[in-house]
């Protein structure tokens, strides 16, 4: 296996882009990417979109944009895994330089989310759960979550507030990031007066609706020297299922995906959770950091939400979680969020994070997860 | 001799006042309390129907009767409130039941009387022997309109009766149909509501026909009212049932235990079956038990049971009827009864 | 508009709670499946759910999806069942105050949601307190 490095980097402004089309929104970022890269060719294509089908009504998304790019005939691939559809298009996209298959590959993220009503969009983001058994009954994603919360919260004792500080952390980081849907701070009395979405859940535990791409070049380690550019290699990439079923998992307040990918791809690097600088992780609710912090072995488990109240995970604490404002602040277009989270972790260890810099950061690590944590994504960083 | 196997009675939990209907139409909460004898009716929740009912109360019945759901030969539900107008619930009810696929099944309407009409069929079903056990359930969710007099009785409930020819808690010793035809009460097809004929739908309808039935009955069968330990006739108020048990000669006494309708409101198709479930349910091995429906339209129809030894083995085996009316109420206001109902004009 | 097919066929679950038991495990797999996800068999037997259970957790949802709108909000949970099996679905005819983990509840047979006006209606298991 060769060792792969990200040479360029893409984001645009996220937001509800009411005048861009998925397709524009997509190719800008690429662009970005390609230009950042320097790159005049593009080995292959992948591209993670959990459902442009339900959304706009598009699919074949790998024509579609292949085209619109200027790129025809490189092959391209769409790959699916819900909100882990972005870090499963990374690690496809690092199988393929790795292995030896290509050399430039284009690895890209996109969700266009604002095209249909709150309830459709709702229903859409459902189909990550079980459709028959969780979906039928009325499950949303607020609510898998809530009772995911509702059992931590019984378990460990974590308490609203905990959950709370969360957002407020990351609106603290993502208020200094220019791309982020929401760059402004909260307090934690803010997330508790918001509307209830689903026990104990506010609408502010909750990322949002948004449209948005990100990209990144990959290409072999070697090649990177070559061109002179920062390299930035990624050291590691781990990826696991679990049941599709909240009801199925063994421990409902924990998850295993997450764990599972996590020591996956550490191993892969040769590296231990202590040795990480920075993390950009899956808070797509309040919670889900809480307990992804425990799954990675940050903290011990259930210990999650005391870590966040006593400033473990802050941008100054010793494990800075979601400098870029995670997607709380950032947000989240589903099936963008995984390469975006590693287009800040390149950015970080470019040195290039401006307001958000953490301070000497080295080694960096990605989490993007699918439905209740029915797949995970984990990828690991190093700069040269 | 056939009879009653196993009976299960539902209701659903909400409840409104006479006066909280009244506050609204500007009506006499109490001349309505006293002229009809009625105080409160039960509301269906959004999420149940003719349907739901009739599965919960077949449940009961079944956990009653102890037998194997396969053997049940015929399923029928009488309604005037089916969820469908084309599709049945009775198919519903027997794959709910695992009775599916060898039963018979076929929905029924004859107003308020579409409860007995079931009954009637399969009791006849079993007694030639063409099925072993015949399921019959009358429930119904029906409305009345918005301000009309019935809109202070119109209920929900249902009630499940398994009939066969051993294991009998009840035996049927006799039935007796009377109908005429009689425009008292009706719905025409695509309309929300029902309309009827006032005064007319007293004398020469609820009285005419259940006395019809019950003199019929007793004549057939070689009796008189004070052979009874119970009677029960269908409750469209509360004063109706005492008037005509009195006009055929039948004390309070005999008439109170199945008298459910002053907290209920009027079940329609589930009305005498309710009241049937409510008196086995405190019935004595030996009683002797009439029951006349009626539907509007017009019939009625009645049946004679003795009570076996059987019914102090089944009564606790599932949820008692007085239990279901009088435990776990949750009262509503008029605006929740006219959401639930759906009373209310919603965006298309 | 989906086909009826895709509720018919799930019918014996959602009428009747009909499981598959692993012939050599004895692990219950509701719905029924083709391999045991504990021990790789690929035989069942066929089994029925129990119909009473306990509440693990809960949450109640406010903003519903769209065929939910009229119905918010609601509760829903996930409950063991007495048998050891784990069920998720509503939790109805419950007043809020008692609804809390380790409440012990029944499985009652309820309408689930009607496709509009004319569409099919759908029925299911929910949860009512015990």
């Amino acid at each position: 296996m060769r060792d792969v490095a990200v040479i360029g980097i893409g984001m645009t402004k996220w937001g509800e882009l009411w005048e861009k089309s998925l397709r524009t929104i997509f190719v800008e970022t690429a662009l970005l990417a390609i230009d950042d890269a320097g790159v005049d060719r593009l080995d292959s294509m992948v591209v993670g979109c959990m459902s442009s089908g339900l959304f706009i009504g598009q699919e074949h998304l790998t024509s579609l944009l292949s085209d619109y790019l200027g790129k025809n005939p490189v092959p391209a691939a769409r790959v699916e895994s819900a909100c882990s559809s972005g870090g499963l298009a990374l690690r496809q996209g690092f199988i393929e330089v790795a292995s030896g298959m290509s050399d430039i590959v284009l690895v890209g993220g996109v969700e266009k989310m604002t095209d249909v009503t709150g309830c459709e969009a709702t229903y859409a983001l459902g189909t990550a759960a079980d459709q028959e058994y969780e979906g039928y009954h009325g499950l949303t994603f607020p609510g898998l979550y809530a009772m995911m919360a509702v059992a931590h919260m019984h378990k460990y004792g974590t308490t609203r507030e905990q959950l709370a500080m969360v957002a407020v952390k990351n609106h603290e980081n993502g208020s200094k990031n220019p791309l982020a849907q929401f760059p402004f701070k909260i307090s934690v009395e803010a997330v508790l007066q918001s509307v209830l979405v689903a026990d104990p859940l506010h609408i502010l535990d909750c990322s949002p609706i948004t449209d948005g791409a990100a990209a990144v070049i990959l290409c072999p380690a070697d090649m990177a020297k070559k061109m002179k550019k920062p390299v930035v290699r990624i050291t590691g990439s781990g990826q696991a299922t679990d049941t599709i079923a909240l009801s199925s998992r063994k421990d409902m307040a924990w998850l295993e995906s997450t764990h599972l990918a996590g020591q996956k791809a550490l191993a892969m690097a040769g590296q231990k959770i202590g040795d990480i600088d920075l993390f950009e992780v899956h808070d797509c609710f309040t919670i889900a950091e809480i307990m992804i912090t425990e799954a990675l072995g940050l903290v011990e488990r259930g210990r999650g939400g005391k870590a966040v109240e006593e400033g473990l995970t802050a941008h100054k604490g010793k494990f800075p979680v979601n400098p870029s404002g995670g997607l709380k602040a950032k947000g989240h277009p589903v099936g963008a969020t995984g390469v975006a989270q590693a287009v800040e972790v390149v950015k970080q260890l470019r040195g290039e994070a401006g307001e958000r810099q953490v301070k000497g950061a080295k080694r960096g690590l990605t989490q993007n997860m699918g439905g209740t944590g029915g797949s995970s994504l984990v990828h690991v960083f190093e700069a040269d | 001799m056939a009879g009653i196997v196993g009976y299960g009675a539902y209701i659903p939990r909400n409840r409104i006042k006479v006066e909280e209907i009244a506050k609204v139409w500007g009506a006499d909460a109490p001349g309505y309390k006293k002229g009809l004898m009625l105080e409160e009716k039960s509301v269906p929740s959004p999420d149940q129907d003719t349907i739901t009912m009739a599965v919960e109360a077949s449940k009961n019945a079944l956990k009653r009767a102890g037998i194997d759901p396969k053997a049940i030969g015929a399923v029928y539900v009488g309604s005037e409130s089916h969820p469908y107008a084309v599709k049945p619930s009775g198919t519903v009810l027997a794959e709910a039941i695992n009775a599916t696929p060898e039963v018979h099944s076929a929905d029924l309407e004859f107003a308020c009387k579409a409860g007995t009409e079931g009954m009637f069929i399969a009791l006849s079903l079993v007694q030639v022997g063409a099925i072993e056990y015949g399921l019959a359930v009358g429930a119904d969710t029906s409305q009345g309109a918005p301000g009309d007099a019935l809109e202070y009785s119109a209920a929900a409930g249902a009630a499940a009766f398994i009939f066969g020819k051993d294991k009998v808690v009840a035996e049927a010793l006799q039935t007796y149909s009377f109908t005429t035809d009689t425009p008292d009460f009706w719905r025409r097809e695509y309309q929300y509501y029902p309309q009827h004929g006032g005064r007319f739908t007293g004398d020469p309808a609820y009285f005419k026909h259940i006395t019809g039935a019950a003199e019929g009955i007793l004549a057939k069968a070689g009796m008189k009212p004070a052979d009874f330990n119970y009677v029960i006739f269908h409750q469209p108020n509360g004063k109706f049932p005492f008037r005509v048990g009195e006009m055929l000669g039948f004390t309070k006494k005999q008439i109170e235990p199945g008298w459910l309708v002053s907290k209920l409101g009027n079940t329609y198709s589930a009305s005498s079956p309710l009241g049937l479930t409510a008196t086995l349910d405190i019935s004595k091995p030996g009683d002797m038990i009439l029951i006349v429906s009626y539907g509007s339209g017009a019939g009625s129809d009645a049946f004679i049971f003795r009570v076996t030894e059987r019914i102090d083995e089944v009564k606790a085996l599932a949820p008692m009827t007085r239990d279901l009316l009088d435990k776990n109420k949750v009262y509503i206001d008029y605006g929740v009864y006219a959401k639930y109902r759906r009373k209310i004009r919603k965006a298309e | 508009m989906p086909n009826p097919s895709k509720y018919w066929r799930e019918i014996p679950q959602r009428y009747r709670l009909e499981a598959g038991k692993c012939t050599k495990c004895g692990f219950v797999a509701f719905p029924p499946r083709l391999v045991c996800p504990q021990c790789g068999n690929r035989k069942f037997e066929k089994t029925k759910l129990a119909d009473s259970g306990t509440i693990l957790t809960f949450t109640i949802i406010r903003v519903p999806p769209h065929q939910f709108e009229d119905q918010a909000p609601y509760a829903v949970g996930i409950a063991e069942l007495d048998d050891g099996v784990r069920l998720t679905a509503q939790i109805v005819d419950c007043d809020s105050g008692i609804l809390k983990i380790g409440m012990r509840v029944r499985i009652e047979f309820r309408k689930i949601y009607e496709e509009g006006a004319a569409g099919v209606i759908y029925y299911g298991y929910k949860f009512v307190p015990a």
